[in-house]
């Protein structure tokens, strides 16, 4: 049913608003994210630098995978870990598409990890924007591969004893075209980063740390989401070009955010042009 | 049969929970798994039992149902008694290594709360994922009920890990209908009463770095097909020893099990066949029908793998007519899955009932009284062999 308000928003246009209201929960991050990097493609639009009904919105299975059901664009809602895969796929069918996979850290990072290693590897053009909330929320708060040590989790109720992985700087081992962290506090760079990255070739990421109050807040006792963000503002440090030997990914020190990699290498289709494989 | 109450309390548990306390109580030292509605209760459980130190097992939150099933292989083969869980898209990532753990003989246990297979996503119940292993070498049992979920598991790692039979077995729990509704039941105490039914786990053979063996190693056309022939004759000797457990079992816990159930079929003109928590539902819609006089009768598997091919041809002597009702489709085949498999072991008998097939409650779809009726009518619609029921607009 089409909820019709008397309100309007600047990026309605670019969401199914007979989704409304969706299911994410008050305070949740992933909306936020979601609203940045689509002011990002609008603005984009309106510079006459990109075409909407180019993009191939792609998500994995989680919460942040429902966005997939709420943006007007061709979208593909894929199983668990396989939207890198899927993106590849489509992109190599019609190189003229401009794949953007936005998806959860257990989905890229965990399930899909291997895809997203060797999709880095090759440099692929996509754009992969990963909304780490450090658990599996759509599941109910289990241990992801990023969940913080000694965090409490529902499968490891004493806390975790694994180190977690941080994605954006382990990608940095791979010769990509762009890798950059934020966090939902950092609203414009998400926007910028987004609309930076998308005019770029080559294998771009962009992790988000989002706040999950409804789970990984619970968990570590924070509940509310106002505190939350206050937290994380606190944990997220934006460094300007930062070492390698820089970057922390700590939840009880720093979560290094930034722009960590940024450069023009050939994307894989370049590559393919150049060996000779493809005329497009 | 009386319940031997002296040992076990009577409370109440949902589905997904009964099986972690069933897992528990097995005392088993190694669960892989990952997270899956309608599953996942089952192993926050098992890793509170875990970390509260009731249970002493290592618990690994793997990052994928693929390395979950291949954690449990690598533990089995070492020689100790493993459990895993999954449901749906889990157990079709895990189908490579179902194949794996069933030809290296090794008894691994999984619950499996059925849920549909994607697309579209659903997360209610189908019996596709139930069917997807069935040609995997894996023995399969149905609950009907939450009492049954918990029982099942207990008799399935004796059953696996039993020297005659050791093969991997899974226990169905319907997804949502059974995982996560909360019914009365009895469990036992603890560990010490299981271990009487269920001992230490005694392998045939493990790795071992005194005694080294290779195992899975290469077979081609000079060894392969030996091999599984081996394999088939294996599993299809199983049937005797699973049902001389399951007595056991019975005796154990006062509660009786076998291959097949049965209610008002005796005399019946028209059986119905179901698999899981639907013969709750069908046993309630036979007696309200043998009550307005329609003489139906129904027949319930415990067993599904190997399938209890001499029970079946046994209960449904005497029937008009037999409506197999699957929870799932076999796209292209002329009939859904448990027809087939009704089909070919009725195809010798000398007299057999009418089948029809009836295709119903997929992704969760509810199946009631009204759908039942709906069902009633179209069996008796002159010549069907296969249709839909509770599809809208039909
Ligand atoms: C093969 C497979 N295994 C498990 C699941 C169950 N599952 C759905 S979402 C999810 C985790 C989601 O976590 P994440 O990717 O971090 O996204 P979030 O919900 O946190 O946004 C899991 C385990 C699934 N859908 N498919
Ligand atoms: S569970 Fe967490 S991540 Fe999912 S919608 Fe709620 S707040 Fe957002």
């Amino acid at each position: 049913m089409m909820v019709k308000s008397k309100y309007s928003h600047p990026i309605d246009d670019l969401l199914r608003l007979d989704r409304v209201p969706y299911t994410w929960c008050p305070g949740c991050g992933i909306g936020i994210i979601l609203h940045h990097t689509l002011r990002a493609i609008k603005e984009l639009e309106s510079e006459g630098k990109i075409n909407r009904d180019k993009i191939l919105f792609v998500t994995g299975i989680g919460c942040t995978g429902r966005a997939a059901g709420l943006v007007k664009l061709d979208a593909a809602h894929v199983l668990h870990g396989r939207a890198i895969p899927f993106a590849v796929g489509a992109m190599l069918a019609n190189p003229s598409l401009i794949p953007i996979v936005f998806s959860g850290d257990g989905d890229i990072a965990g399930i899909g990890g291997n895809h997203l290693l060797h999709a880095a590897r090759r440099n692929m053009d996509i754009l992969v924007i990963m909304v780490n909330n450090f658990t599996y929320a759509l599941t109910g708060g289990q241990l992801a591969p990023t969940t913080p040590y000694k965090v409490y989790s529902t499968t490891t109720p004493y806390g975790n004893p694994e180190p977690p992985i941080d994605t954006a700087k382990a990608l940095m081992a791979l010769d990509v075209n762009y890798i950059a962290r934020w966090s939902v506090t950092h609203l414009t760079k998400i926007k910028d980063s987004v609309k930076y990255a998308l005019t770029k070739r080559g294998f771009r990421f962009i992790e988000v740390i989002s706040v999950c109050p409804e789970i990984f807040g619970r968990h570590i006792g924070i509940r509310d989401p106002y505190q939350l963000y206050v937290t994380l503002r606190k944990i997220a440090k934006t460094r300007i070009k930062p070492s390698f030997g820089d970057i922390k990914y700590d939840w009880n020190s720093e979560i290094t955010c930034g722009v960590f990699v940024d450069r023009d290498d050939p994307g894989y289709f370049d590559r393919l042009k150049e060996i000779g494989v493809t005329k497009k | 049969m009386e319940v031997k109450v002296e040992r076990q309390i009577r409370t109440g548990l949902n589905g997904d929970e009964a099986v972690a306390y069933a897992a528990y109580h097995a005392d088993v030292d190694v669960i892989a798994a990952y997270p899956i509605t309608p599953q996942t209760i089952i192993v926050e459980r098992l890793s509170e039992f875990v970390h509260d130190g009731l249970l002493d097992a290592e618990f690994i939150p793997v990052e994928s149902e693929h390395s979950a099933l291949s954690a449990v292989v690598g533990a089995a083969a070492s020689g100790v008694r493993t459990f895993t869980a999954t449901a749906s898209q889990g157990l079709a990532l895990m189908y490579e290594i179902l194949y794996i753990a069933s030809s290296l003989r090794l008894p691994i246990v999984m619950a499996l709360a059925d849920r549909a297979l994607s697309a579209l996503i659903n997360i209610h119940c189908s019996h596709d994922d139930a069917y997807a292993a069935r040609d995997s070498g894996w023995i399969e049992f149905f609950a009907e009920n939450v009492q049954e979920a918990y029982d099942l598991v207990i008799a399935a790692f004796r059953v696996a890990e039993d020297k005659n039979i050791s093969f991997p077995a899974i226990v169905n729990l319907d997804g949502f209908i059974l995982s996560h509704s909360i019914e009365p039941l009895y469990i036992y105490e603890g560990q010490d009463v299981v271990r009487e039914f269920l001992p230490r786990r005694e392998p045939i053979v493990k790795l071992d770095p005194d005694k080294p063996v290779t195992i899975g190693a290469l077979a081609l056309q000079n060894y392969y097909i030996e091999l599984k022939r081996a394999q088939a004759e294996a599993f299809e000797a199983t049937p005797p020893y699973i049902r001389k457990i399951l007595r056991e079992y019975s005796e154990f816990s006062g509660r009786k099990y076998d291959f097949i159930k049965k209610y008002m079929i005796d005399d019946a003109d028209i059986g119905f066949l179901v698999l899981g928590s639907t013969a709750g539902t069908m046993r309630h819609v036979v007696r309200k029908w043998r009550e307005k006089g329609r003489k139906v009768g129904l027949i319930s598997l415990t067993l599904y793998r190997p399938f209890p091919v001499d029970d079946l041809r046994d209960a449904v002597k005497g029937l008009k007519k037999l409506v197999i009702m699957d929870r799932s489709y076999s796209f292209g085949s002329p009939y859904a899955q448990l027809y087939m498999d009704v089909a070919a072991t009725l195809y010798d008998e000398p007299e057999k009932p009418d089948l029809i097939n009836v295709i119903y409650g997929l992704g969760g779809r509810d199946f009631n009284e009204y759908t039942a009726e709906e069902m009633w009518e179209k069996i008796n619609r002159p010549g069907v062999k296969k249709i839909w029921v509770g599809v809208r607009g039909d």
